[in-house]
């Protein structure tokens, strides 16, 4: 019989949710879990549960209490989820284009200074990660990057901005992000994208899914107007490459 | 086609339903009505789906036209002085406008959100089949935004049906049930007790994305910052200044401060109904006892056809109203005409 995983954290979340907790830290070997037991679900579904939310290191599972109550759901989930992670899951690969730096990054030079390098280099550093969609949240699209390199790190603005473009690619604490809609933020603003994570009257209406994985390509200021003008057309910009 | 043309509205007012769940894993939050009960009260008396959508009308007053032909509407929720064309349209009936009428409807009494349900819905191009505005997410349907003056809502002309009137379980001012979690674990036994000993009020910056608690301050264990997970509505999170935000149905679908404690479904709609300054408490219940009542109110969703009664009955019930003493007044309670004065008499006593 295979060796089961430490039991996660069954936290009730009201009378209609269930927070499922691998880890109070953000942590790469959790985020893989919660994306299994994500999966798990999707394709043996309990019945009750209505959807669930991949973050970093929980998975919050709503479900129908008139169907199944918490006690009962929580002795299924935590079979499920002491099961062993597949080594290898079929992922998704995408290229994402980003104008870094200038009108488009205009935290670019201040991030270069705190670490006390150049631009440049803070964009080859950005361009070389290997990153996963380790969540969606807070507004719609809005894409959360686990894997940036340790020489990217670093604390969150003192001051979040109100207002931060649509498309923002950025950095906060050891994630970057992908910024779908134009909204605050206190992470530090290296460039933008045209693609977009979330376009009504698309299909799909939604790029990422938690789990996939990203890579970044810079292109000049030229080519992010053209693509710009392409993505509001309806275009993906984005890049679906081999894994 | 009939329409209902907006010819007046206050903020926070907009078309809502039962919400588009299924997308929160991709940030993308249900919205939907801040009072479900009395959407589906509304859309019950209209003939509607319980969830159908409405006009939630805001806190202000709000008037309707009808264009293009007669239109049925019924109106549940806050209460509010109500009429068209000067008949007074009472709180959970139905009623219909002529072409040409207008609804007049004032400032809600007791309560936030009144729900306008229009018989045969309105019309609209469904987002993840849902009408629901969300404006941040550019969602909604007729209109991705608040409702304005001016705007117009499509909808089928009005049936024959008679009006009726639909009993509700009676309000009560009990505290708001509470289970604890998903991190209470984050704040001292004593920041606990405090949470539910105190009289809290609603501040008045609260929004459809969250209520702001004006109360003691609640202090963290180990500090205001977690790793971001879900939340859920009715989440009651606390941030860095200590002072507890619940988050309602326009939420982010991710938040990274903890979240002591969680209102129970079956409260919620109650919750969302208290005026921003009334005073009120919280009370922790059982996991047990929480969805004991979940399923209570599902079972009250599902039966409210059954609550459906004849407007007639109320008419005719003269003897009722002697020996309440009601007729006393100088108004028939059969001559629709004078009930307009009987409902300003209400309108004036304690909210």
């Amino acid at each position: 019989m295979a060796a089961t995983l430490s039991p996660p954290r069954l936290l009730p979340s009201g009378d209609s949710a269930i927070t499922v907790e691998f880890s109070r830290n953000i942590d790469d070997a959790a985020n893989r879990r919660v994306l299994a037991l994500d999966r798990e679900l999707a394709a043996e579904p309990i019945a009750g549960i209505t959807e669930t939310v991949p973050t970093y290191r929980s998975l919050l599972v709503h479900y129908d209490p008139v169907l199944i109550d918490f006690d009962k759901l929580g002795e299924k989930i935590l079979a499920l989820a002491q099961r062993p992670v597949p080594a290898t899951t079929k992922t998704r690969r995408w290229r994402i284009p980003v104008v870094y730096g200038g009108e488009h990054g205009v935290d670019l030079e201040d991030v270069a200074k705190t670490l006390n390098t150049t631009p440049d280099e803070i964009v080859a550093r950005h361009v070389a990660g290997d990153y996963r969609v380790a969540m969606i949240g807070f507004t719609p699209g809005w894409s959360y990057l686990s894997g940036l390199a340790d020489s990217l790190h670093m604390p969150r603005r003192q001051n979040p901005r109100l207002l931060t473009p649509a498309g923002t690619i950025s950095i906060g604490g050891v994630q970057t992000g992908v910024q779908c809609l134009a909204g605050p933020s206190g992470w530090h603003l290296l460039g933008r994208t045209a693609v977009r994570t979330y376009q009504l009257h698309r299909d799909p209406i939604f790029l990422l899914e938690p789990g996939d994985n990203v890579t970044f390509a810079a292109v000049d200021a030229k080519t992010f107007e053209e693509q710009d003008r392409a993505a509001e057309a309806g275009e993906f910009i984005a890049e679906q490459i081999a894994s | 086609m009939s329409k209902l043309v907006i010819a007046s509205i206050g903020p926070a007012s907009s078309v809502q339903d039962g919400g588009r769940p299924g997308a929160q894993r991709y940030g993308l939050v249900p919205s939907g009505a801040m009072d479900r009960l009395a959407l589906a009260a509304a859309n019950t008396l209209a003939g509607n789906e319980p969830f159908t959508a409405a006009v939630e009308v805001g806190p202000f007053g709000a008037s309707f036209t009808a264009r293009g032909g007669a239109v049925r509407v019924a109106l549940a929720g806050a209460p509010r002085n109500a009429d068209i064309a000067g008949r007074a349209v009472a709180s959970d009936t139905s009623a219909t406008l002529a072409d040409g009428e207008t609804l007049t409807l004032g400032f809600a009494r007791g309560g936030s959100f009144s729900y306008l349900a229009i018989e045969g819905g309105i019309a609209g191009e469904p987002m993840f089949g849902s009408l629901a505005v969300n404006a941040r997410a550019g969602l909604g349907s007729p209109y991705p935004r608040p409702l304005q003056a001016g705007d117009e809502l499509q909808t089928k002309a009005a049936s024959s049906a008679p009006e009726r009137r639909i009993e509700l379980p009676a309000a009560t001012d009990a505290p708001i049930r509470m289970v604890w979690g998903p991190q209470d674990d984050e704040f001292a036994d004593e920041t606990k007790k405090l949470l539910v000993d105190s009289e809290w009020k609603i501040s008045a910056t609260s929004d459809r994305m969250g209520y702001r608690l004006e109360g003691p301050l609640l202090k963290h264990l180990h500090g205001h910052n977690i790793v971001s997970d879900g939340t859920v509505n009715g989440s009651l999170q606390v941030p860095g200044n200590g002072q507890p935000i619940v988050l309602m149905p326009d939420r982010g679908t991710s938040g990274g401060y903890p979240k002591i404690a969680t209102v129970i479904s079956a409260d919620l709609g109650r919750f969302a109904q208290i005026p921003a300054g009334r005073a009120f408490r919280f009370r922790a219940v059982s996991m047990a006892e929480a969805q004991a009542e979940a399923r209570k109110f599902a079972e009250l969703l599902r039966t409210l056809p059954e609550r459906l009664r004849a407007i007639e009955n109320i008419d005719l019930n003269i003897d009722a109203l002697h020996d309440a003493n009601v007729a006393g007044h100088a108004v028939s309670a059969v001559d629709a005409g004078t009930w307009h004065a009987v409902s300003l008499a209400d309108a004036s006593g304690p909210d």
